[in-house]
């Protein structure tokens, strides 16, 4: 991302050298592509996500899934225009959080620009990251949390870790000025959004019968759908991080198709080897494996290495979730941890080691000679995960004493979510 | 009167609709269920997660026919519902005590 250009542009809000910047002017083949950037993330949650996880769950809970994602896009849409948005990208405070400058998005207006599209357009954009990141946690806690509970949840988690993490990584706080290196979301987006899932998922427990009952993904057939229609959205999430229609977004359009088809050829293989047989369910995991790792770091990376990130992002994911969550005994439903969580956080290790400065301009990682990134993307890492961890538990905790419990009746549980929450069916088959 | 329930392989239905017409039965009901005896459930593995599926599909076929017709229909859907392999089914003959046609009250023989 353009984070230098943005930061200088928000810091002459403050010095009196705007006389030099007076000139940020809109340029129409970014803004145009922004535009469609914007709407292909927009895809990739309640379309996306919201078929990938649904087809995971239980028959009697697809709806459910549906439900939680679609109304966390939705939340995340007005809260981000009301308050998320000043927050992450209003001037620093501290390094720690945006100021209130921009709270309802006062003064922003028709004709502000940002880089070199329009301000409007680089909201929507990040409300999109917003949107998904907090969408992503759901799949931790499928099948037994209460509608109200995720609701109040989501407008929480918004608030108080997503914004702050993003003005630290993207809005000019303490980790881009430490120099850490992120894309698209490694760190705001995946390891945030696993390790909350993670958390999440600690708390409220494991659902009734794990480990003992089976428990059938309803549809590998639409998990395959949400998986492709992720990737398509995903084109959108890495080369719209660019925030221009130029060479990095083509790199980063590049290497993204790369890392998302090794990932799942990995994923693949990895449990043909293991298992016998090569699933649908694995496949399609793998190329979301893979879209992860590459998020932080697609705009810094070239093709080569591109297919290491993929390949190993397949092997990490299946790994996780086929042999180390069975071992540790966590019901982290749909895997945000073991697929976001980790493969994020090899993600951004990768950039820290094959971040290529020809691609983007002082952006360089381990092989091209500067070790030190490493251990800045280590740090970002673990400050995110710490952040995140405590935040994520205190707010669960808020939210309990909110809505009175976070898990719904056990009886209602067995029963089934589409049925006691929502009164419907997700299909009327004869 | 005699019911026969016939529990077979769902690819034979075909077979043993084809084998009972042959014969003059020209009607029966069939219902889909699952079922396991001898042969043995298969394992499905979603992430790591592996499920032994205990219980396989099968269609059931029912059919109320004369007493002095019952062994000559069991024999033929026994031939045409055999594969050799275990998973073949079972038949079972009860006794039935009354059978009414809706459409008219025919009772007994003339209703079936």
């Amino acid at each position: 991302m353009k984070v230098f250009g943005f930061m200088i542009a928000v810091l002459c809000l403050f010095f009196p050298c705007s006389s030099a910047f007076a000139a940020d002017v809109l340029n129409t083949g970014d803004t145009a592509w922004m535009i469609v950037a914007t709407a292909l993330v927009m895809v990739m949650t309640p379309a996306g996500l919201a078929l990938f996880y649904g087809g995971m769950s239980r028959y009697k809970n697809l709806l459910n899934t549906y439900a939680m994602t679609f109304v966390a896009y939705c939340l995340g849409s007005v809260i981000w225009m009301m308050w998320g948005y000043t927050l992450a990208f209003g001037p620093d405070q501290a390094g720690l959080v945006g100021g209130l400058e921009n709270l309802f998005l006062r003064g922003i207006g028709v004709n502000s620009i940002s880089g070199t599209i329009p301000t409007y357009v680089f909201v929507v954009f990040q409300m999109t990251f917003a949107g998904i990141t907090v969408a992503l946690v759901l799949g931790s806690v499928v099948d037994r949390m209460k509608f109200s509970s995720w609701i109040v949840f989501t407008v929480l988690w918004l608030t108080v870790v997503y914004s702050p993490v993003c003005h630290w990584v993207w809005g000019g706080g303490w980790m881009s000025k430490m120099g850490a290196l992120d894309f698209a979301g490694g760190t705001v987006v995946h390891i945030n959004a696993g390790v909350a899932g993670l958390v999440l998922a600690l708390v409220i427990g494991k659902r009734v019968g794990y480990g003992k009952e089976a428990m059938f993904p309803s549809s590998i057939s639409l998990t395959a759908l949400g998986a492709a229609l992720l990737w398509f959205g995903w084109f959108g999430f890495n080369a719209g991080s660019e925030l221009a229609a130029d060479g990095v977004a083509a790199s980063a359009f590049l290497v993204t198709n790369t890392s998302a088809a090794m990932g799942a050829l990995a994923w693949m293989f990895a449990e043909w080897f293991v298992n016998k047989k090569p699933t649908v369910l694995g496949i399609a995991s793998g190329v979301v494996a893979g879209l992860v790792a590459i998020t932080p770091a697609a705009g810094f990376v070239g093709m080569s290495a591109s297919l290491v990130i993929g390949l190993v992002a397949g092997v990490l994911g299946f790994y996780s979730v086929a042999v180390i969550k069975q071992k540790l005994g966590y019901d982290d439903s749909l895997d945000a941890f073991g697929v976001h969580g980790m493969c994020g956080v090899w993600g951004a290790l990768a950039t820290g080691v094959f971040a290529n400065p020809a691609i983007t301009q002082g952006a360089k990682g381990l092989i091209f000679g500067n070790p030190k990134q490493l251990w800045i993307q280590v740090m970002s890492i673990v400050g995110t995960a710490a952040y995140t961890a405590i935040a994520t538990f205190i707010l669960i905790h808020i939210t309990r004493f909110i809505t009175g419990g976070l898990r719904v009746d056990e009886e209602n549980e067995i029963l089934g979510l589409d049925n006691t929450i929502h009164g419907e069916r997700a299909f009327e088959i004869d | 009167m005699k019911k026969i329930e016939a529990i077979i392989k769902p690819f034979k239905l075909d077979d043993v609709k084809e084998a009972l017409n042959e014969i003059g039965i020209q009607g029966m009901t069939i219902s889909e269920v699952k079922g396991y005896g001898r042969q043995k459930g298969h394992k499905e593995i979603y992430r790591g997660a592996e499920y032994v599926v205990d219980f396989i599909p099968k269609v059931k076929i029912e059919i109320i026919v004369e007493a002095s017709r019952a062994d000559e229909v069991v024999s033929k859907i026994q031939d045409a519902a055999n594969t050799g392999k275990i998973g073949d089914g079972k038949i079972f003959v009860f006794p039935v005590e009354q059978a009414i046609r809706v459409r008219t009250g025919e009772k007994g023989k003339d209703a079936i």
